[in-house]
């Protein structure tokens, strides 16, 4: 993640990974440096609602019949997830399956407790995925801590960071738990009130400045997608 | 077990020894005895996987401790050799050309403890925690909670119940029962 990895002698750079001058298709030609992060910094901004009542409910139906999650476990709650993808409890059947970028992804799932340094990679992560996106805090870690309430490195509250819709309780919470907790997601996108990523752009300071309240090694840009 | 330990006490001056098991025993050693005698049991006595390396902080007595934990797989018994620090100037020699994954457990303790390895490779790169600014955090005069409370927002209504008060309310609210 951070820029002078790429320059550490100590780690011989591979010939795909150099900087170089390419020639398109089109005869172009144009220098890429696969080691260098390209993100559009631009503040994000709120998305408005489409202008017919009905159109926006057609859409929110269709996005809540498509929840794509971002797989990326954060904590021990990650492991309740397997048995939703596998035959016994099937979250296929609802419309929910796991994306592994989270350019294909329109849920985030917090699956537990989150340090301080997942907190960085989480921030950028969420920033990546396309509007809508929806976040589904999952287990008592994400609520208030947990068990890891006075641990130095764990946050305790997840709605200062990230917008969240939905919280699931347990320690950890059964299958079960997060399917009827999926379930309620889609009755929040239906009735047109999950508005995470319009909030996130509306309160952007408001997030930021709490982020960067804990983590002290910003290294990274305000927004990146 | 004994026989080495007898080989040893020949060879170099060791401190006390506490012998766990007959296959596991504990050896306080100086600190400038303790390369020798790692090498030693390195290269003659078939010691040769370095198991862990360990701190604790004995607060009250003003010292780290360091547990060098070594295995010998032909016989399969354990050495630990004990080392004992001025915890104000925690310093050691580094040890990670004996065993190259001691340099591994030698950042942890940097980061976690605060004792110096100088010459360690990596030794004082981030390891597990990034922008930490307080005190390293598995020291014992470093107050966890106080520094969860300052550091981060805490969702308010948090009660905790003593089980046995808690109970014995709601079953006996008249509070008769013991």
């Amino acid at each position: 993640m951070k820029p002078d990895d790429a320059a550490d002698p100590r780690l011989p750079v591979k010939d795909e990974l150099k900087k170089r001058i390419v020639k398109g298709p089109d005869g172009f030609e144009f220098e890429v440096d696969p080691l260098q992060d390209y993100y559009c910094d631009a503040r994000p901004e709120v998305r408005p609602g489409s202008y017919v009542r009905i159109v926006e409910d057609l859409f929110n139906w269709a996005r809540s019949e498509s929840l794509w999650i971002l797989g990326f476990g954060t904590g021990c709650g990650a492991i309740e997830m397997r048995p939703l993808m596998t035959p016994r409890f099937d979250a296929y059947r609802y419309g929910i399956q796991w994306r592994p970028t989270p350019r294909q992804a329109n849920l985030f799932v917090i699956s537990g407790y989150l340090s301080v340094k997942t907190l960085k990679r989480v921030i950028r992560s969420y920033e990546q995925m396309q509007n809508p996106k929806y976040v589904v805090g999952l287990g008592s870690c994400t609520i208030n801590g947990g068990m890891y309430w006075d641990s130095y490195n764990t946050i305790k509250k997840l709605d200062e960071y990230l917008p969240v819709d939905v919280y699931i309780a347990g320690c950890m919470p059964r299958p079960e738990a997060l399917l009827a907790g999926f379930e309620e997601l889609k009755r929040i996108i239906r009735a047109g009130k999950a508005e995470g990523a319009n909030l996130y752009a509306k309160n952007f300071d408001w997030y930021k400045a709490n982020q960067k309240r804990v983590i002290h090694d910003w290294d990274m840009p305000d927004y990146n997608w | 077990m004994r026989t080495l330990i007898e080989r040893l006490q020949d060879r170099f001056a060791l401190g006390p020894i506490t012998e766990q098991r007959p296959d596991l025993a504990f050896v306080t050693v100086e600190r400038a005895v303790l390369r020798p005698v790692l090498t030693h049991l390195r290269d003659h006595e078939g010691f040769t996987h370095l198991v862990l390396l360990t701190a604790v902080d004995w607060i009250e007595d003003g010292l780290f401790q360091l547990t060098y934990l070594v295995h010998d797989r032909r016989h399969g018994r354990d050495v630990g050799l004990r080392v004992l620090l001025p915890r104000e100037t925690a310093e050691m020699e580094s040890i990670h050309d004996l065993w190259p994954t001691a340099a591994t457990y030698q950042r942890e303790l940097r980061e976690m403890f605060g004792i110096a390895f100088p010459g360690s490779p990596r030794v004082d790169e981030e390891f597990i925690l990034e922008g930490w600014i307080d005190i390293p955090p598995y020291r014992r005069d470093f107050d966890t909670k106080a520094f969860s409370d300052a550091a981060f927002v805490h969702r308010p209504g948090r009660v905790t119940h003593d089980p046995a008060t808690h109970m014995r309310e709601r079953l006996h609210p008249e509070g008769t029962a013991k």
